[in-house]
């Protein structure tokens, strides 16, 4: 999109709800929270105290917005993962915080195979990038994306070109793994969860639902599946690797050898360098389970996360259990569950959250911040205690990420 | 010659009608991106095929292959596919 665009920005009511607690000593940063959805994306601008957001959107009005993120080594790109239902998928890159847009010169598109008679099957072609990371502080210009189908790139210029990363796009065992496009979730199967260890920019991991946890220690030359302890669906073998759903992988920033998931069978630990995970799920209350797809973990507490059940039982309707929504939150890395639903519906709430769509801010107190698929955006100011809903009527969420700028 | 452009492409070229050349549909869809970047993309995906809902008339009549052999005079028509409901 050569064209540059700009978007007016319009006022929302301010927000009532008051926090006990002291407000942060950090600098007079703002929060700003970016939304992608299933037809555009939208950028809501905090008060200091987060109690007023201003809306800028929508951009990119009708494309479908996979992701959209922040790169907060500058504190002023955001990459957009968009398509239309009719056209091929694109990045679209901003360097003023969304005042202006460009396209990607080469979007992640997998590799070209050479004319022959398997060319015509063998050849895969990107349906949508689905996830961005970018890299660490040491590589300012360096992102990753995972795609639907699975397969993962990388750009080595800040996103404006992307190119096949590593060798899993078309190593034999990796697409065994990533199984076909019924192995997959409903809108295709996909590569997410791109981490990159915050102490060593050649130590990454990733998640492919389906296909597994992955991990590389040789800057991604190779990489291996790490499973071990993950369950699978009943009656499907937890040896093979194809048959494991990750939904979301989280690193903490406090404990970079603590990881989290929420995974299509539950909720799990794992401690480096133990390569086992741990169901810390089974603590929740057997009546809502510990099925969902977010997985939020506390910038400063390795030992403090948060997630979002939803109904995984009979045909998986992926609601909210019951329609009565809720965060459930642990302090203790997973030996106690706390529920924490003040202010959101008590009843005949059918929405819930995407895998990408639930983050948390750095400040102190913690903000929340969730999307649902009914196109509402909640927040809390401290810790969860207490949701407010800061926009309503938006088109399906799909995913909400929470940046401090200046 | 002359090459018609839908209404989602639109934002690449910011007229209902361009000009590009080439011998083939292929080389005209080269010449296109390479006067409005990144618009073939959105049409042909990475393994050189047409996007499955995008579709394209030369004179009128739709055409399957991007290697089709086009005339100076020929008029290229690119449609979105009506695949909705």
């Amino acid at each position: 999109m050569p064209n540059k665009i700009r978007k007016a920005a319009a006022r929302m009511p301010a927000t009532t709800t008051r926090t006990k607690r002291a407000p942060s000593s950090r600098p007079a940063r703002r929060v700003l929270v970016l939304v992608a959805t299933r037809k555009g994306a939208w950028l809501y601008r905090g008060d200091a105290a987060r109690r007023s957001w201003r809306v800028d959107g929508p951009h990119f009005l009708g494309h479908i917005v996979s992701h959209l993120v922040l790169d907060p080594r500058d504190g002023r790109t955001l990459l957009a993962a968009a398509k239309t239902g009719h056209l091929g998928p694109t990045v679209f890159r901003s360097t003023d915080l969304g005042r202006t847009w460009k396209e990607a010169a080469r979007p992640p598109a997998f590799a070209k195979v050479v004319d022959g008679p398997d060319a015509e099957t063998q050849g895969r072609v990107v349906d949508h990038t689905f996830w961005l990371t970018p890299a660490q502080a040491s590589e300012p210009d360096v992102w990753y994306a995972g795609t639907s189908p699975q397969g993962l790139f990388r750009s080595g210029d800040g996103g404006i070109t992307w190119e096949p990363f590593s060798s899993i796009n078309d190593d034999p065992q990796y697409r065994t793994w990533m199984g076909t496009v019924q192995d997959g979730t409903p809108d295709g199967p996909k590569l997410h969860s791109i981490i990159v260890d915050p102490r060593d920019p050649t130590h990454f991991y990733f998640a492919m639902s389906g296909g597994g946890v992955h991990e590389s220690v040789d800057g991604g030359q190779t990489f291996a599946p790490i499973v071990k302890g993950l369950e699978v669906v009943e009656g499907f073998d937890a040896a093979n690797v194809t048959f494991h759903d990750p939904h979301c992988v989280r690193l903490c920033a406090s404990n970079p050898d603590r990881l989290y998931q929420q995974n299509h069978c539950g909720i799990y630990r794992l401690d480096r360098p133990s390569s086992e995970w741990v169901r810390i799920g089974k603590t929740m209350p057997k009546r809502v389970g510990d099925i969902g797809f977010p997985m939020v973990v506390h910038p400063r507490d390795a030992n403090t996360v948060w997630v979002f059940p939803m109904d995984g039982a009979t045909v998986w309707p992926r609601t909210s259990p019951d329609g009565v929504p809720s965060v459930y939150m642990t302090r203790n890395g997973g030996k106690r569950w706390q529920r924490l639903d003040s202010g959101m519906p008590q009843q005949q709430a059918w929405w819930t959250v995407k895998r990408q769509a639930m983050t948390a801010d750095a400040r102190d107190p913690v903000g929340l911040y969730f999307g649902t698929t009914s196109g509402e955006l909640w927040m809390s100011r401290d810790e969860g205690s207490r949701w407010v809903c800061i926009a309503r009527h938006l088109p399906e969420i799909y995913a909400v990420e929470a940046a401090e700028v200046a | 010659m002359n090459v018609l452009i839908p209404t989602p492409l639109r934002s690449y070229t910011e007229r209902r009608q361009v000009e590009a050349s080439g011998a083939t549909l292929g080389a005209v869809l080269d010449d296109l991106d390479s006067q409005y970047p990144g618009i073939r993309f959105r049409m042909i995906n990475e393994q050189g095929r047409m996007r499955t809902h995008i579709r394209f008339f030369v004179n009128g009549e739709q055409i399957f292959d991007l290697s089709q052999l086009l005339h100076p005079t020929d008029e290229v028509l690119i449609v979105q596919a009506l695949s909705g409901g």
